[in-house]
């Protein structure tokens, strides 16, 4: 987990005994229904410090930032600013007290340019807008930061790392005193991340700024941060100066004893014929832009071959077109040499298996049960029919106890609507389903995105073992990390064409970032 | 210069001044609509609105005596159609396309329940403002004579482009119908934002309503509006949420329904019927055309129900 962690050191070491705190959180709790998210949390930002705030899946990060900022109202305890108590209850009264936040889901209205969204986030908002004055302060603004953004470009045009600036640019000119971010480089390129946290960290140095971070990374976390908090199911179990820790240290904070599963090695070197080849496909995004490239690419069994890059670069329609969601509009994608149109029957023929992103919305009826999503595939195969036209529910109901109990989906009724499960057990339900029929040929797209650790790492596990059962896997992902786990070969995809592609013996980070940005 | 001179120019002539007076609902009703939507709710009751403010707007009128007294009764009982689905529409899980075919079915049976009384009775009209009184040509001067409530909706659309991209509220409206996350984050009052471009879009489209009984055809009747309403929404769509495009879509609109007279007027008489179907098939033809399942609507704000 921590292969990209460096060593170095930005900045001159932070020194928290001469500093003022900045923010003070006293007992904060909250809880869900009967869930508690957070527990009596207690800790302090001293002023002008780069802090970072980590913790597994479902941790409560997210809570803490929300019920600091009157996102959320907390159940219990207090904030305090410079020493005095504060009631915070919109983004209005946060901003006043000079607290300002990057949210992880972006927060911009894509049908407006980016100059619009800008003169939004102005307090207060002009009755009437003189655009042409607007965009000289803007422009000058930006200027003396190290971004260029396109200020005539829609929002919803921009691409994850642009918005990503866009939204840091929105809360930096409000010019607050304490910044809040939350995962803000988790759809970057290790460069753009570096461009944005090196430039907040000049901030705390120079304008006394202080930060407070949510990130996973630790890479990130050992290069810029002065103090770290750790959560671990809604309570505070580290809070202090970074200096001392290591990354192991900090992993073991985060997920306690908890067992994790092994990745497993990886079996059988040499590999299986070509499986699927894609021959110079196109496909149009909903928009109606080109977003596949005449893109090419062969895949073997017996590998898994990652693709990266910056989410919108065309991965989706990728994963759509073979999936079955996206109908091509040139090229065409060929399974053992024989083409494929991504119906049911050649789904099942070539035992091709998708487990796409976002899977309660693209691979699931939210509101049937779990023995029902687990059928789709097979509800009309024999053994799960009777005389051939109608459903036969105990076959079903059997075979989904079977697969909840292997796949240790929770919880185990079979009855119950899947929209009620978590993100982990989602996905956990779709890789049963998917991988239980052997695959032979398996696409997925962001199979961790929203998992904890023990999660995500038994995901990973199940996709190395068809991997080493001889399945062909392509995996796209948006998470670096993992790619460089499990791939066998690595691409990068931009602006919808495959521009690099190495065995992972060959691979070089710096340039897979590098070429991520389309240098 | 005497009227059968002008011959078969006759016909895009009486298409003119039909487009014109024709598009007057149609105008009003999807300048409504397109605010509505773009802060983020879809109202299809507007035809409820429309027929609702044709009938208060004939009744007030003869009552008082004043038209405009009609025209403004008309907007009020809009704006309270309007207000009736933003506040049904506030509470969670509430469908506003359900809503808004709700209300349609009560606008329009209000309207019947308190309109019967004026069936019979005239009351007085809205006034024209003759352009063509240059013209030796009856069919001109007729074609020119331009009711005063198209002038006002020529000028409402400019405003609600400029109101929509220059103004605080208009960046509201927008920010509310494209992205609630974006709205909450902003620390805008979602569903109030919305309630207020309701009530001002059931408010215009009760303007279009009293169009129909105080000008053309200028009385009440309960066939008063055949679908001019739903006809109005659908041309939102097509105009892509822009107000200016509204207005050349009004405008096409009312040229297709005006072709069934103009064409009878210079003595084609045979598919009267099939004619006067024009601004249907229109709007099929341009659904088929503008819409693809394969791609986004562009411009469709991000928030309403059929978006998401």
């Amino acid at each position: 987990m921590n292969t990209l962690a460096g060593g170095q050191q930005t900045g001159q070491v932070f020194d928290s005994s001469h500093s003022p705190v900045a923010l003070e959180v006293i007992g904060l709790s909250k809880r869900f229904g009967a869930l508690p998210a957070l527990e009596g949390v207690s800790f302090r930002l001293w002023q002008g410090s780069f802090h970072a705030l980590l913790g597994g899946n479902g941790a409560g990060k997210s809570t803490l930032v929300k019920c600091v900022m009157g996102y959320q109202p907390a159940d219990h305890g207090t904030v305090l600013i410079g020493n005095r108590e504060c009631v915070i209850e919109s983004a209005r009264d946060a901003h006043r007290h000079g607290l300002g936040m990057v949210y992880q889901h972006f927060t911009l209205v894509p049908d407006m340019t980016v100059l619009e969204n800008l003169v939004l986030s102005r307090l207060p908002i002009p009755k009437m807008i003189a655009w042409k004055k607007e965009r000289q302060r803007l422009e000058t603004l930006i200027a003396e930061t190290p971004f260029r953004i396109p200020l005539h470009k829609k929002a919803g045009e921009l691409a994850a790392g642009e918005k990503q600036k866009v939204e840091l640019l929105k809360q930096l000119f409000l010019q607050p005193k304490i910044l809040i971010l939350d995962e803000p480089t988790s759809v970057l390129t290790p460069q753009e991340a570096d461009g944005i946290l090196g430039m907040l960290k000049e901030r705390t140095r120079s304008h006394g700024l202080t930060v407070l971070i949510i990130t996973h990374k630790f890479r990130e976390v050992m290069n810029y941060a002065d103090a770290v908090s750790v959560l671990r199911r809604g309570k505070l179990i580290y809070s202090g100066p970074l200096a001392g820790n290591t990354p192991a240290m900090l992993a073991e904070l985060m997920i306690g004893n908890e067992t994790i599963a092994r990745i497993g090695e990886r079996t059988r070197a040499e590999k299986g014929p070509v499986k699927l080849a894609i021959n110079h496909l196109s496909a149009d995004s909903d928009t109606g832009a080109l977003a596949v490239d005449r893109l090419s690419l062969n895949l073997h069994g017996g590998e898994i071959v990652g693709i990266a890059g910056v989410s919108g670069n065309g991965q989706r329609e990728l994963v759509q077109a073979l999936s079955g969601q996206r109908k091509p509009d040139q090229g065409g994608i060929c399974i053992d040499d024989l083409p494929y149109a991504a119906t049911r029957r050649e789904m099942a023929r070539f035992r091709c298996n998708c487990l796409p992103e976002e899977p309660l919305r693209n691979a699931c009826v939210p509101r049937m049960s779990l023995a029902g999503n687990l059928a789709l595939r097979t509800f009309d195969r024999p053994g799960f029919t009777r005389w051939r036209w109608f459903i036969d529910a105990k076959a079903q109901k059997e075979h989904a106890l079977e697969l909840i109990e292997r796949y240790r989906i929770h919880p185990s009724e079979p009855g119950r609507r899947i929209e009620t499960l978590s993100g982990g057990n989602v996905q956990r339900l779709v890789l049963a389903r998917e991988l239980s029929g052997q695959a032979d040929l398996l696409v997925v797209a962001n199979p961790c995105f929203g998992l904890d650790f023990a999660a995500a790492s038994e995901v990973r596990k199940q996709l190395m073992q068809a991997r080493n059962n001889g399945a062909a896997v392509l995996l796209v992902s948006e998470d670096l990390d993992e790619l460089l786990e499990l791939s066998d070969r690595i691409a990068v995809m931009f602006e919808g064409r495959l521009i690099y592609e190495a065995p992972i013996a060959a691979v070089d980070l710096d340039e897979i970032g590098l070429k991520m940005a389309g240098h | 210069m005497n009227d059968s001179a002008l011959g078969w120019w006759g016909v895009p002539l009486a298409i003119l001044g039909g487009a014109i007076r024709a598009s007057t609902p149609y105008l009003f009703v999807s300048l409504g609509e397109c605010l509505t939507e773009k802060s983020g709710r879809i109202n299809l009751g507007l035809e409820g609105n429309l027929v609702l403010g044709a009938m208060s707007a004939y009744a007030v009128s003869y009552l008082s005596g004043s038209p405009w007294l009609g025209v403004l009764a008309a907007g009020a009982a809009g704006m309270l159609l309007g207000m009736l689905h933003a506040w049904l529409c506030s509470y969670p899980k509430v469908n506003d396309i359900a809503v808004g075919i709700a209300l349609m079915m009560f606008g329009a049976g209000i309207a019947f329940f308190f309109g019967k009384p004026y069936i019979q009775p005239a009351a007085p009209h809205l006034p024209a403002i003759s352009f063509g009184a240059w013209s030796g040509s009856a069919q001109v001067r007729s074609a020119l004579e331009i009711n005063v409530l198209f002038v006002i909706g020529l000028g409402i659309a400019p405003l609600l482009s400029w109101f929509l991209s220059n103004t605080r509220w208009g960046l509201m409206v927008r920010t509310v119908g494209d992205s609630r996350d974006a709205a909450g984050a902003l620390g805008f009052p979602v569903n109030s934002v919305r309630a207020v471009a309701t009530m001002t879009g059931g408010f215009l489209a009760g303007v279009g309503g009293a169009f129909l009984s105080l000008y053309y055809p200028g009385s009440w009747n309960e066939g008063l509006s055949s679908g001019q309403g739903l006809i109005a929404v659908a041309l939102v769509v097509f105009a892509h949420w822009q107000p200016m495009r509204c207005l050349y879509a009004a405008l096409l609109f009312g040229g297709a329904g005006a072709l069934g007279p103009a064409l009878q007027s210079v003595g084609v008489t045979g598919g009267y019927y099939l004619f006067n179907a024009a601004p249907y098939v229109l709007t099929l033809l341009l659904m088929m055309a503008t819409c693809s399942p394969e791609r986004t609507l562009s411009g469709i704000p991000g928030e309403l129900s059929i978006t998401k």
